[in-house]
């Protein structure tokens, strides 16, 4: 399995690098050596960005599995920006390397990725089938592939009277529909949005979301820069979380739940509270029909759920509370 | 195609399909032809309609004066100057003309007088004086010839003797240098200078438009996603540069075509009133022969000049002019927030030295296009593309080709230090929205790591 990624990375760097240097060869090189990179679509290697005295990236390092739906959190002016910029070779880092599917970053790496930025806009006077045409070629398609993707998308979202409509006269959440398909028009590997559902109404972001969940089960990874915890949860299902320019929180979604969770249990029952509360537990809260217990270990719960039976009450629910990503967000920005 | 491709092909398109492009291209000669219309009009305009005037003449020699310029001259006969005023006063006549006896036959001075309650246009009044003056003259001489017959007038008229000059040089073979050599340079000079400023005026700005607009549209984000910034300024100069050659070259076909249809239009008009009021003077007209001698040496003169080392080094030097400011206009776009307001004092560092240019062509170079001032000028890459093209036309390229050369290069150096410099600026500028930027701060930008 290894063994055939490996030759996919150097079939598609032989295919894609007309001229190779001496610097292309360590890179094919250092990229087969990197197993690990064989199932990361990116992997940020502590990757330094200085602007002036200010240090946007403060050596970050961290990978994007393969499928995955990544979450690039952070508060405002952490550097998310500053990174997404180096990943889509906007700019590039002071120190350290960036991967893309297991090679340094290159002319065409920009080619393999959609970038949907916070700040977007469209040429105001241009026609909208035109400039999807535009952009879609900007990304290395050939103009017969491009009016092809372009077509496609419009039967899939049924626009296909819009082709000759200049983009100032669609309604906002219209021009935001032909922004995403700006953004995934040339099939990238890689797709990265920044804020995507600002501005959209409901009916849209279910759209988009569902549009996003189709892409992904495609195999398209995607980075998701946000501050809307909810969507956080809703979404994804790897998560890093810059603070002050540095990594401070990164892994599963899961395992980071797991591992900031406050061993708390919630009991739901009917009919009257029991009146002998179990006190071998720390109780946290207390519902007129649910009780909320601290334990010191999460394998304790069949011990309380046992000690709640004992006091004679008909349990309803029963459930661990897990921390939500926006509690996790405000204590780790915070610590 | 590659991208830089992709984008000048876009650029160029969008702005080339542009109804307000078709229509500024075609109506700027239909202007141009409107304005040589009312101009041609003009001259045959004869202010305030016809004047009658009467002409009182006491010293015997005016007698009749003929009608022009609109005036009639009304012989005032027997009547007196207190008649003729009452009758002026009656709105039977506009004035009255009395010209004094002559003092002696050798006085140099003689003064007339306009009676009227109204003013006579100077055009009018320096015409009656030099009809005037004229049959005086011609009084004189006929006194003369009666004292002493063996002069007359024709006798008198040899001791005028035209003079001109007629420059020629020593050491050319072929540069035989007329009369027409410096007129036809400051036209051919000042007609590339001022097509040199127009254009890089007005295209250097259009990409600092095109610029700004992108920036206030948020779509340089996506767009530097895809490309580099580099790339997409540079088509942009490109793509607006084939905008301006376009025009120009639409221009330069109607414009040959209005010169062809010009004899048409002018058709009408007489020649002597469009040549009134460029020589008030009473100077015999040319006639046919001669005029057609004078053509023909005006066009051996055109013909003279190097139209292929012209038209080579115009190209050459539009380019570079038009790659330096555009890339400049570039930058500072790049460098503006959305308030377009504060765009002007940015802008106006890059208008200054192409309006110095075109001040020392008009005031220095005009009156001598090889001057010190004329020669630095010339050799600056920033003023170079408007002031070596109007010193070209007065070139000995013989001599003096290492100044042209050495100006070529400049430019062409310059024109790809700007490019890169603007480049380093742009790529900085293009993703930063500040709210007031200054130079300082602009300097920074070109020492960023990519």
């Amino acid at each position: 399995m290894v063994v055939r990624f490996k030759l996919q990375i150097i079939q598609e760097i032989l295919l894609a690098e007309k001229q190779r240097s001496f610097n292309d060869v360590v890179l094919i090189f250092g990229a087969i050596l990197s197993a690990n990179s064989n199932f990361m679509i990116l992997s940020i290697q502590d990757v330094v960005k200085i602007y002036g005295n200010y240090t946007a990236v403060n050596h970050v390092s961290f990978d994007v599995p393969k499928g995955a739906v990544f979450g690039l959190l952070g508060p405002n002016g952490a550097g998310k920006t500053s990174l997404i910029r180096m990943i889509t070779t906007i700019t590039a880092p002071d120190s350290g390397q960036i991967l893309l599917d297991g090679v340094r970053l290159n002319s065409y790496s920009p080619d393999q990725i959609g970038y949907m930025p916070e700040e977007r806009g469209l040429y105001k006077k241009m026609k909208v089938g035109e400039h999807l045409l535009y952009l879609a070629q900007l990304k290395g398609m050939t103009q017969h592939q491009a009016f092809n993707a372009t077509n496609q998308w419009f039967e899939k979202f049924q626009i296909g009277d819009w082709w000759n409509k200049k983009v100032e006269d669609l309604s906002k959440g219209m021009q935001q529909k032909i922004q995403f398909i700006a953004t995934v028009v040339h099939q990238p590997k890689l797709l990265i949005l920044d804020e995507p559902f600002t501005g959209l109404d409901p009916i849209n972001t279910t759209l988009i979301k569902d549009e996003i969940r189709q892409l992904n089960e495609a195999g398209i990874s995607i980075i998701f820069s946000t501050h809307r915890m909810e969507q956080v949860e809703e979404m994804c299902d790897h998560i890093v979380l810059i603070n002050k320019g540095r990594n401070v929180l990164c892994g599963e979604v899961s395992s980071i739940k797991n591992q900031y969770k406050d061993n708390l249990f919630r009991i739901e029952f009917a009919g009257n509270a029991p009146e002998n509360i179990p006190d071998r537990f720390v109780l946290k809260n207390r519902e007129p029909q649910a009780l909320t217990f601290q334990l010191d270990h999460d394998d304790q719960s069949n011990e309380l759920i046992r000690q709640m039976l004992q006091t004679g009450v008909r349990v309803v629910k029963f459930e661990e509370i897990l921390p939500t990503f926006n509690e996790i967000f405000i204590r780790t920005v915070n610590e | 195609m590659s991208k830089l491709g992709i984008i000048v092909k876009r650029e160029y398109l969008s702005r080339v399909t542009k109804r307000s492009f078709i229509i500024g291209t075609l109506m700027a000669p239909l202007g141009f032809l409107i304005y040589m219309l009312v101009i041609v009009g003009l001259t045959k305009y004869e202010s305030g309609g016809e004047l009658k005037v009467a002409l009182l003449d006491e010293s015997g020699m005016v007698n009749q004066l003929p009608d022009g310029k609109g005036i009639r001259f009304i012989q005032a006969g027997t009547k007196s100057l207190e008649q003729l005023k009452s009758e002026v006063t009656a709105k039977q006549l506009d004035g009255i003309v009395q010209v004094p006896k002559l003092s002696s036959l050798q006085s140099k001075t003689l003064t007339i007088f306009y009676y009227s309650d109204n003013k006579l246009a100077p055009e009018k009044s320096s015409m009656i004086e030099q009809k005037i003056a004229k049959r005086i003259r011609e009084g004189k001489a006929g006194a003369m010839s009666q004292e002493c017959p063996s002069i007359n007038l024709a006798r008198i008229e040899t001791l005028d003797t035209k003079v001109s000059i007629d420059p020629e040089s020593i050491n050319g073979k072929d540069d035989n240098d007329s009369k027409y050599t410096a007129g036809v340079g400051l036209a051919v000079g000042g007609i590339m200078a001022f097509i040199m400023m127009f254009m890089v005026m007005m295209y250097g700005q259009m990409v600092m438009r095109s610029v700004m607009e992108e920036k206030t549209n948020r779509i340089v984000e996506v767009m530097m996603s895809s490309v580099r910034p580099f790339e997409l300024m540079l088509g942009k100069i490109l793509g607006a540069g084939g905008v301006g050659l376009t025009q120009v070259l639409i221009w330069i076909f109607l414009g040959g075509g209005i010169t062809l249809l010009l004899p048409f239009i002018m058709g009408g008009v007489d020649p002597s009133s469009m040549q009134a009021p460029m020589t008030p003077g009473d100077v015999p007209m040319p006639d046919a022969e001669q005029m057609e001698g004078e053509g023909l040496r005006l066009m051996a003169e055109l013909g003279k000049q190097n139209w292929m080392m012209l038209g080579t080094a115009f190209v050459i030097f539009f380019l570079g002019g038009y790659f330096i400011y555009a890339s400049l206009f570039a930058a500072i776009g790049s460098a503006m927030g959305d308030d377009m307001g504060e765009s002007q004092s940015l802008v106006l560092p890059i208008m200054i030295p192409i309006l110095l240019a075109t001040y020392i062509v008009a005031f220095a170079g005009v009156r001598n296009p090889h001057s010190g001032l004329m020669i630095a000028a010339s050799m600056f890459p920033l003023t170079s593309p408007i002031v070596m093209p109007f010193r070209m036309a007065f070139f000995n390229l013989r001599e003096d080709w290492w100044q042209l050369a050495l100006s070529l290069i400049i430019v062409v150096a310059s024109a790809w230090f700007f490019v890169w410099l603007s480049g380093r600026i742009y790529r900085v500028g293009i993703l930063l929205y500040v709210k007031k930027v200054s130079f300082k701060e602009i300097g920074k930008w070109m020492f960023y790591k990519g």
